[in-house]
């Protein structure tokens, strides 16, 4: 029992202290992949903790709801990240919501960035509001499609029960599921605003959405904002290792051991995804912003085709 | 006697209209008009409530109207719902304009129609005979053609008014054919009548594209829409959230009633058609509204929005209930009604919020608003919550709503026909689309109004609004928020209403554990819990400002916008609700609504300005109601020559006609 509440508090910490970790990894890959040599990887932490140090500057009329905003987007992607089976399958939460809440939850942050965005009332703001929102019309209704097609498969969009469907034996080599993977890899990719959707390095450039919008925030402010940035890369990160390499999560019941070796299982993953990511956004080149919802559309026609294959047969 | 009690408010409500006439322009007329009715929609809410909760149809027969007819009045508990939905606008409406109708210029043209529109609408709900349905249904259109028109006398409103009054007429005319196929040759009015009798396939069809023609076009279905959001606004906006928020839903009521009630089995190719038509409608509607920058026309295109979703919501019904898969039938239907509900809340607020800003700065345009949160906080807030509940997150209402239309769209694998397995997934696409849409026009909405800097000094005058309108829209915002975290204890009272309507139910959702999580179908592991979202937001948001509180530094300073070191020096340079759209109209109404953007630039040394313009097409005024207007001016000028005619060509068009008619008799067989 004891041990029960202790995963179950373990899991949302673990989640929240792991994220800054898989930023810094993904920018030494990157930097290691384009010959130099880069932060090391524990960097993250440390802006985070030199944010906090600092005082929070807020432009004269920010209302309320701009200094409000970083500590709900931290709290609705933290609460997201951890509806996400990491490394057991029972979160504790998992009758509380399937995969659509989670799509909701991060809407529910989005639409409280891009208000903050707003809310000073200068251009950079309200550009990248404007642009992220349109970046989310697109990936919203592709992401519903992917779950679609995976709630065909595994008849359920509770994660934890796709998740073990996708481990059991009795699933062959299922071509929706390679579609779905693709797709979600996409959504991934633009939700986050890497490359080739934006650019996360990048200031002062017409090109940025997500930059733009979080502009005048300063100090603590921008300290949770950047670990809320962190923490939906993972989150996205876990869900696509969750879903389509299931192994090694401990099943129900496990012991401390086998959970132990789930924690580093896990993390073993979250660097390979990192490394990926990586090695991915080196290969590409950024897109123009119009361009975005045609890459997006790749995503939400996989999603259809999944769900048309599986339609027409049960083995595909 | 429930159907009673209610029927008595009602009389109360006429009553207080006739008062109505005599008082209103007394000083006190105001508090004691919008008070009264109020009272009487509290009362005639707990009667409905009561007849919910008690679930025994009550009826009544009073020998008013056709002599050898009478009215029949029943309250099931599909009307029960309904008069809930009705009565709680109402009584909302009336608080919210206990304050907001000070601000009227012409009260008088105002107070007398308000009473009779909200008991027209419980008639309508009430009726049992067609005779009494059609007699409250064109009440109902006439008292919120008055109150349309009642504002002022700007050609505007006065083209609203005529679209309006043509559309509903074209509407009753509709849902009167229907009524004429539905009674038969025998020409039997009382509902229970036609409930028996059972029509045969064709007639089936033929009413059923009717009453989808008559109450689709109050209810606002592309592309019967037109007149729905150049009305809405144009009425005192105490009037525009019970038309937005409660007409349309009686509209809904009038397409329940007769297509699940009345009509019998239905084939499920028309389940069919009223997805494709509810789809389109959503994606149309929240494009529309996107290309506003008029707040309440934005809202009015919202409703249409919604229309569409309660409209995939009754069609999958439909396409289930013919397929005898009651089960995922009760759960459409009740995804559907627990979103007429939800929508009856946070439109209302929202109008309600429109209403507070336009009564403060006298502007509708956001475009010359913004900034107003630091003038009017709490209409902002409340304003904050409708628009995150209309845009379906969590955990508020319209995203517990929204989630069970989902999960009854995820069960489409178990059709066996192959147009429903496909259309199902794409009208979930669509849905999801027009969701994103929505989150991204109140965006716009609130952040182009409420945030930002003041666009114009009606801002920096501004005043928040009186006591009782903040009551009026706090009490909605917090129903919205009861709503979304307790779902169960709303789907629980809508059983009886899908036992009745589709032969099943979903399970019962345990209510006395609050944590307890939604579950829509017995078999499936899906489920959802808003107390446990809720909660956890809650938990988490605290553990980080505590958290924050404890290791960071605390010290704020205020200094003037960074933005990149290119701050604006003037408000008029931050983003407009055009400017918010762009994107998306470049990337959605290029197709929709063919919409371009042309930049003239002048040539190196001309000093004439350059020039922007941007032109969108309305597709439902170009490819209908455009040429049928044009045809019927030009019907009307071709038979204009025959009023001109001398009296021997009277007499020979007379002769003429006769000779016609007798020929005719005379082959008839």
């Amino acid at each position: 029992m004891t041990a029960t509440l202790a995963l179950q508090v373990i899991q949302p910490i673990l989640v929240l202290l792991l994220a800054p970790l898989l930023t810094g990894v993904v920018r030494k890959t990157k930097a290691r992949l384009q010959r130099r040599r880069g932060p090391s990887i524990v960097q993250p932490y440390r802006d985070i903790i030199r944010l906090l140090r600092k005082e929070s500057v807020l432009a004269h009329n920010a209302s309320w709801l701009f200094s409000a905003t970083p500590y709900f987007v931290l709290a609705a992607t933290w609460v997201a990240a951890t509806l996400v089976p990491t490394f057991r399958f029972d979160t504790g939460l998992g009758p509380a919501a399937d995969l659509i809440v989670i799509v909701g939850l991060l809407a529910s942050a989005r639409f409280a960035l891009a208000l903050a965005g707003l809310d000073v009332g200068t251009s950079f703001g309200g550009i990248g509001a404007s642009r992220e929102m349109m970046i989310a019309t697109v990936a919203e209704p592709a992401m519903l499609m992917l779950i679609f097609s995976l709630a065909l498969v595994a008849g359920t969009t509770r994660l934890s029960d796709i998740a073990i469907f996708v481990q059991s034996p009795i699933l062959g080599l299922r071509i929706s599921l390679m579609l779905a993977f693709v797709g979600f890899v996409i959504i991934a990719v633009a939700e986050n605003g890497r490359i080739p959707v934006d650019n996360p390095s990048t200031h002062l450039e017409l090109t940025m959405v997500h930059e733009a919008m979080v502009l005048e925030y300063s100090g603590r402010h921008l300290a949770l904002i950047e670990l809320a940035h962190s923490t939906k890369l993972l989150l996205y990160v876990s869900l696509i290792s969750v879903v389509f390499f299931p192994w090694g999560v401990a099943p129900v019941g496990s012991d401390m051991a086998r959970h132990g070796v789930a924690i580093l299982l896990y993390i073993a993953k979250l660097f390979v995804g990192a490394n990926l990511l990586a090695l991915f956004e080196l290969t590409i080149a950024k897109m123009r912003v119009f361009r975005v919802p045609q890459f997006i559309g790749v995503a939400l026609m996989l999603g259809l085709l999944a769900a048309l294959l599986r339609l027409v047969s049960r083995s595909l | 006697m429930l159907v009673g009690n209610v029927l008595l408010c009602v009389a109360a409500l006429i009553g207080v209209s006739c008062f109505a006439v005599w008082a209103c322009r007394r000083p006190w007329a105001n508090s004691a008009i919008y008070g009264a009715s109020a009272v009487f929609c509290a009362v005639a809410l707990a009667g409905a409530i009561a007849a919910l909760v008690g679930g025994a149809a009550s009826t009544l027969t009073l020998p008013l109207g056709l002599p050898w007819i009478g009215m029949h009045f029943r309250i099931d508990a599909l009307a029960a719902v309904f008069l809930c939905v009705v009565n709680l606008g109402g009584a909302a409406a009336g608080v919210f304009a206990l304050g907001y109708g000070r601000h009227e210029h012409a009260p008088q043209r105002v107070l007398p129609f308000f009473p009779a529109f909200l008991a027209a609408m419980n008639l309508v709900v009430v009726a049992d005979d067609a005779f009494a349905f059609l007699l409250s249904w064109e009440f109902m259109s006439l008292t919120s053609w008055a109150l349309v028109v009642s504002h002022d006398r700007s050609a505007e409103t006065l083209r609203a008014g005529l679209i309006y009054i043509v559309m509903a007429s074209f509407g009753t005319l509709s849902l009167l054919l229907a009524f004429g196929i539905l009674a038969g040759p025998d020409g039997h009015y009382a509902f229970s009548w036609m409930r028996a009798r059972g029509p045969n396939p064709n007639e089936t069809m033929i009413a059923m594209f009717l009453v989808l023609f008559g109450a689709g076009s109050k209810a606002g279905i592309f592309p019967l829409h037109a007149w729905l959001p150049l009305a809405h606004p144009a009425a005192p906006s105490q009037v525009s959230a019970l038309m937005s928020g409660v007409m349309t839903k009686v509209a809904v009521y009038a397409f329940v009633r007769i297509v699940f009630d009345l009509l019998g089995p239905i084939d499920w190719r028309l389940g069919m058609v009223v997805i494709g038509v509810g789809a389109v409608t959503a994606l149309l509607g929240v494009l529309y509204a996107l290309m506003q920058h008029d707040l309440k026309r934005l809202l009015a295109y919202h409703t249409v929005e919604n229309i569409g979703i309660i409209f995939v919501g009754l069609g999958l019904a439909l396409a289930f209930r013919a397929n005898g898969l009651t089960a995922a039938a009760a759960l459409a239907v009740t995804a559907a009604l627990f979103h007429v509900f939800n929508h009856s809340l946070f439109k209302s607020l929202l109008f309600f919020g429109a209403g507070a800003v336009q009564a403060a700065t006298g502007e509708r345009d956001m475009d010359r608003l913004g900034g107003l949160m630091h003038t009017m906080p709490r209409t902002a807030v409340t304003f904050l919550i409708g628009a995150a509940a209309i845009s379906a997150l969590p955990p508020l209402n319209g995203f517990a709503s929204e989630w069970l239309t989902f999960q009854a769209a995820f069960l489409s694998p178990s059709f066996p026909q192959w147009g429903l397995r496909l259309l199902t997934p794409a009208s979930a696409a669509i849905l999801a689309l027009s969701a994103a849409l929505a989150a991204a026009c109140f965006v716009k909405a609130f952040g182009v109004t409420f945030l930002g800097r003041a666009r114009s000094e009606a801002v920096n005058l501004a005043r928040e609004t009186d006591k009782a309108s903040q009551f009026a829209m706090f009490a909605l915002a917090g129903a919205c928020g009861v709503a979304g975290v307790f779902p169960g204890f709303f789907t629980n009272l809508l059983g009886p209403v899908a036992q009745f309507l589709t032969a099943a139910r979903i399970p019962a959702q345990a209510i006395a554990a609050p944590w307890s999580p939604l579950l829509p179908v017995a078999a499936s592991h899906n489920s959802y819990s808003g107390f446990v979202i809720a909660g956890c937001l809650i938990v988490a948001t605290a553990v980080v400002a505590f958290a924050i509180r404890l290791v960071a530094n605390g010290a704020s300073r205020r200094g003037a916008a960074w933005d990149c070191g290119y701050p604006d020096a003037s408000a008029m340079t931050q983003y407009t609700a055009g400017s918010f759209a762009q994107p998306i109209r470049r990337v959605f109404a290029t197709i929709a609504f063919r919409a371009r953007e042309m930049v003239f630039m002048p040539a190196p040394g001309d000093t004439a300005p350059a020039e922007f313009k941007a032109t969108l097409h309305d597709p439902a005024w170009d490819l209908l109601y455009t040429p049928v207007g044009k045809a019927v001016g030009f019907l009307a000028d071709s038979l204009n020559r025959f009023q001109f005619l001398t009296i021997r060509r009277y007499l020979n068009l007379v002769f003429l006609t006769l000779v016609f008619l007798l020929t005719v008799l005379a082959l008839w067989p």
